[in-house]
């Protein structure tokens, strides 16, 4: 047997599996989206249709307000632990990385311990004010869902990229003059600024997309995933639930892929 | 076929390995990028061929058609003792390759490297073991047997892919820059120890380098390469006294190369006249002398005079340049003996079959 | 002065992000060990609720790990050799399988439910089966896979150890063997623990596929969340979570032992 056809060989089950298990279902997808009433104008209701387009306005500001929080937590966070060394950071480190194979589930439960009916959050603030705060239900409890699962991936990130930099520059700054909040604002945010995009993209994609956390806390959060699922089970609206994923499913690929052409590479691997 | 004088030596050891002929063979890329022109090459059993080169000179791209690592453009073929092996993949030719990243499998110990050409083959494990022991000695690298790749020195694992390589008893032996990686002294000494043992295993041997001192000690034959295409084949002293061109006597060694007219002979020079040892006129003539070949006479009476432009000191002799005797300076390697001021008058005399006419190019 | 202050201060935040992240994952360790979480621990420390989660939910936990070690056989045979093929064939065709390979991570995992279950969901047999669920892990997880693997090929120069074991003899299949596996085997176990990880926490996915009678672990917790009084849930969050954290540790050792070397 030549090289080349053991090669090709080689790709031959990935081929397979690829595509009776994930092309076919996609064309299906895609197909059945057009199948509905309204046929291909199926795809323009998520645009359209003013409660699906509300849903769409909101999700695409959760997942905003996600990424810019976790990008500015995580930079604070990350750049502190990757400059400093000291008893106990690699506990610390641990900490701040663990929760990364967590799934959405898992982290909607987080949230309902610490601000759930019986959760810390409302426990404490009882004990103060005298007032139970509760806010996991809603799209607070979402939003701090969402900041739980994205902070360890994009500190990681931001470790990784701030070991990369290269400390001559941020010296070569300083012998110029910078004092810490130049050389923080001229070198190393933007020696970051890979980083950060990769990182921000992936945050805003799962959020956009993410579903377990959602359908722990929701009983009626208005976010787009949610919206597919109770298409899909509740109204039992196939064309729709396919159009709507179809929707999401381009705008995650394509804010990660804009997010590749800025940055290179490496930047869809990790959701 | 050209041979050295080690002729008589050569003959009497044991030949071993294929003769090796590589007909027509070229290779385009298939971005359309022409690594190498198509070349014809005839190597003799128990030769050790030198392809030299600077870099993207086609000479790798030539070694890989011979492996059997790329396949030449139609029309080429490659043929081991007469039998055509064009079509068959480098797993099928038996030949030994030392690859300049050496390619030694770190999941195995030195002796599994070693070994594994043979296991391959099948060859018993008794018989391996022996075979294997035998390499180590050849190649000093006793007590290494089960050290991890990433254990060894550069040096050794030099040693342990030619060993690997030479193992298997392969029709030729290939090595693609075996010692680019190694520091400069190392490489030395290993030039010789490779260059021994070559000799002792007097197999065919094709060995790829962009280094003339290299090709000089090793091979019986030297094919210079530039641009994909071949620029001269010969032995070592032809390459170096009898360079075909401008390009081939500049990469190896030093050159002087002089533009001038001839007049009845002579070299017309602003220092003088020099002999070129042929008769006849010509508008233009291009020359070359190499720098050690030139000798500091009495400026009174030579034909030929410069004033020293500068001294430089380089260990074993010094190079004296010198100017106004032609167009450009020229480079001369004298003893340290020979006493010279900067500024100084003096004379230049050159034997007229060191000089060398080379073909004036467009 | 003002650098103390600075690292003081920046402490603290790092401090009260851990918090965030660390606090409700041992609140919910406490309370699957605790008598009764309103009155708190005072109330006692008991194993009943894991023992009750045992009992209610063994078969999903055993569900998860049989789909995640299947998924594991798949993406090995499948992925290792296709990561291999992607690797020496190199250009615009690998370009694209790996592009396609790696877009069920940027896709909703909702979306390729929905596709799975558009196209699948008549075949009732395949449909009820474990093989459905698992064939959705493996399209999920085979991106990490495939790319471990082709990043340690590419930091070995797996060609030229490919041509020499070719200059030796041995032919594709046996060098495979012989020579790219093993020297692979950093990426693969890395891939590996990842798969695995993946698998064992994959719910968006999993809670479209599952039936009654294919239950996973993370289908399970929603059901407990859902349903169960918060000592029971926590008790299967714990029993979660001390599956996932050695493969977590072990990742970030590898990860550690990868970037030392």
């Amino acid at each position: 047997m030549s090289h080349k056809s053991f090669v090709w060989i080689c790709l031959l089950p990935l081929a397979a599996v690829t595509a009776a298990f994930f092309l076919l279902p996609m064309a299906r997808l895609l197909v059945t989206g057009a199948e509905g009433p309204r046929g291909l104008a199926e795809y323009l209701a998520i645009l359209v249709e003013p409660r699906y387009r509300a849903t769409l306005v909101n999700t695409v500001l959760l997942a905003a307000a996600t990424t810019v929080a976790t990008l500015i937590i995580a930079t604070i966070a990350g750049l502190f632990l990757q400059r400093h060394r000291f008893p106990g950071r690699a506990v610390l480190v641990a900490i701040l990385t663990f929760p990364l194979a967590f799934p959405g589930v898992v982290i909607g439960f987080m949230i309902i311990l610490l601000a759930g009916r019986q959760g810390l959050i409302g426990d404490v603030s009882a004990r103060l004010t005298g007032d139970k705060l509760v806010f996991a239900y809603s799209i607070y409890g979402l939003f701090l869902g969402y900041l739980y699962f994205s902070i360890p991936r994009v500190i990681l990130t931001i470790m990784a990229a701030a070991q990369k930099l290269d400390p001559g520059l941020a010296e070569a700054a300083r012998s110029l003059g910078a004092g810490p909040f130049a050389v923080l604002r001229d070198v190393i945010l933007p020696g970051l600024a890979p980083a950060l995009v990769a990182s921000g993209a992936i945050a805003f994609a799962t959020a956009m997309g993410a579903f377990g956390t959602a359908f722990t806390l929701a009983t009626n959060i208005d976010v787009l995933p949610m919206l597919i699922y109770t298409e899909f089970t509740l109204a039992g609206n196939l064309a729709t639930s396919a159009a709507l994923s179809v929707g999401l499913g381009v705008m995650t690929w394509l804010i990660l892929a804009l997010a590749r052409s800025f940055t290179g590479n490496s930047v869809a691997a990790a959701g | 076929m050209d041979r050295r004088e080690g002729e008589c030596e050569v003959t009497m050891m044991i030949r071993h390995g294929a003769a090796l002929k590589v007909e027509n063979c070229g290779k385009t890329f298939a971005d359309g990028t022409c690594a190498l022109a198509r070349a014809t090459l005839d190597i003799a059993q128990s030769e050790t061929l030198v392809l030299l080169g600077p870099s993207g000179c086609g000479k790798t791209t030539l070694l890989r058609i011979v492996a059997g690592l790329e396949m030449p453009d139609a029309g080429g073929r490659v043929l081991f003792d007469g039998k055509d092996l064009t079509r068959q993949p480098i797993e099928k030719r038996n030949v030994g390759m030392v690859f300049q990243s050496y390619a030694l499998f770190p999941n195995m110990t030195v002796a599994e490297n070693i070994g594994y050409g043979l296991r391959i083959r099948g060859v018993s494990r008794l018989e391996r073991a022996a075979r294997v022991a035998e390499l180590i000695t050849l190649t000093n690298l006793g007590g290494l047997e089960h050290r991890r790749i990433d254990q060894l020195s550069g040096g050794q694992r030099q040693r342990v892919a030619l060993a690997r390589a030479v193992a298997i008893r392969p029709s030729v032996l290939l090595l693609d820059e075996p010692l680019t990686a190694l520091d400069a002294a190392l490489r030395e000494r290993l030039r010789g120890e490779l260059n021994g043992l070559l000799r002792t295993l007097g197999i065919t041997a094709i060995y790829v380098t962009h280094d003339q001192a290299e090709a000089m000690e090793l091979g019986d034959r030297i094919v210079v390469m530039r641009k994909g295409a071949i620029a001269q084949v010969g032995t070592p002293r032809e390459i170096y006294f009898t360079p075909a061109d401008r390009f081939v006597a500049e990469f190896v060694g030093a050159a002087n190369i002089i533009e001038a007219p001839i007049e009845s002979g002579d070299l017309i020079l602003p220092g003088g006249r020099q002999p070129v040892g042929s008769t006849g006129s010509r508008a233009r003539a291009v020359a070359m002398v190499r720098p050690e070949t030139i000798r500091i006479v009495d400026a009174d009476k030579a034909s030929l005079t410069g004033i020293v432009d500068s001294i430089r000191f380089a260990g074993d002799r010094q190079r004296i340049i010198v100017r106004d005797a032609a167009a450009i300076p020229l480079a001369l390697d004298v003893p340290h003996t020979i006493h010279v001021r900067a500024g100084e008058r003096i004379g230049l005399s050159i034997a007229a079959d060191s000089i060398r006419l080379l073909p004036a190019e467009g | 002065m003002r650098d103390r202050i600075i690292f003081a201060l920046q402490l603290l935040f790092t401090l009260i992000v851990a918090a965030f992240l660390a606090v409700p994952a041992a609140l919910s360790i406490a309370a699957g060990v605790t008598v009764n979480y309103f009155r708190g621990i005072q109330s006692g420390v008991t194993l009943q609720w894991v023992a009750q989660v045992l009992d209610l939910y063994a078969g999903t936990i055993m569900a998860s790990i049989a789909i995640a070690l299947g998924t594991l056989l798949v993406t090995l045979v499948v992925g290792v050799p296709a990561a291999y093929a992607l690797y020496v064939r190199g250009g615009r065709l690998a370009r694209l399988v790996e592009e396609i390979i790696t877009l069920p991570v940027a896709i909703p995992g909702l979306a390729l439910a929905l596709g799975l279950l558009l196209s699948y969901g008549g075949f009732g047999n395949f449909r009820r089966s474990w093989l459905f669920i698992l064939a959705g892990h493996v399209i999920f997880t085979m991106p990490f896979m495939v790319r471990s693997v082709m990043a340690i090929f590419a930091s070995i120069d797996v060609k030229s150890l490919d041509e020499g074991a070719a200059s030796l003899g041995a032919a594709p299949w046996r060098r495979f063997v012989d020579v790219i596996v093993p020297n692979a085997a950093p990426g693969i176990l890395a891939g590996s623990l990842m798969v695995v990880t993946l698998s064992l926490g994959e719910f968006n996915l999993t809670w479209m596929l599952h039936t009654p009678l294919t239950k996973t672990l993370p289908v399970g917790l929603a059901d407990s969340y859902a349903s169960m009084r918060l000592e029971v849930a926590s008790a299967y969050t714990l029993i979660f979570f001390v599956m996932i954290i050695p493969l977590l540790v072990a990742m970030q050792w590898i990860g550690e032992r990868g970037s030392a070397k």
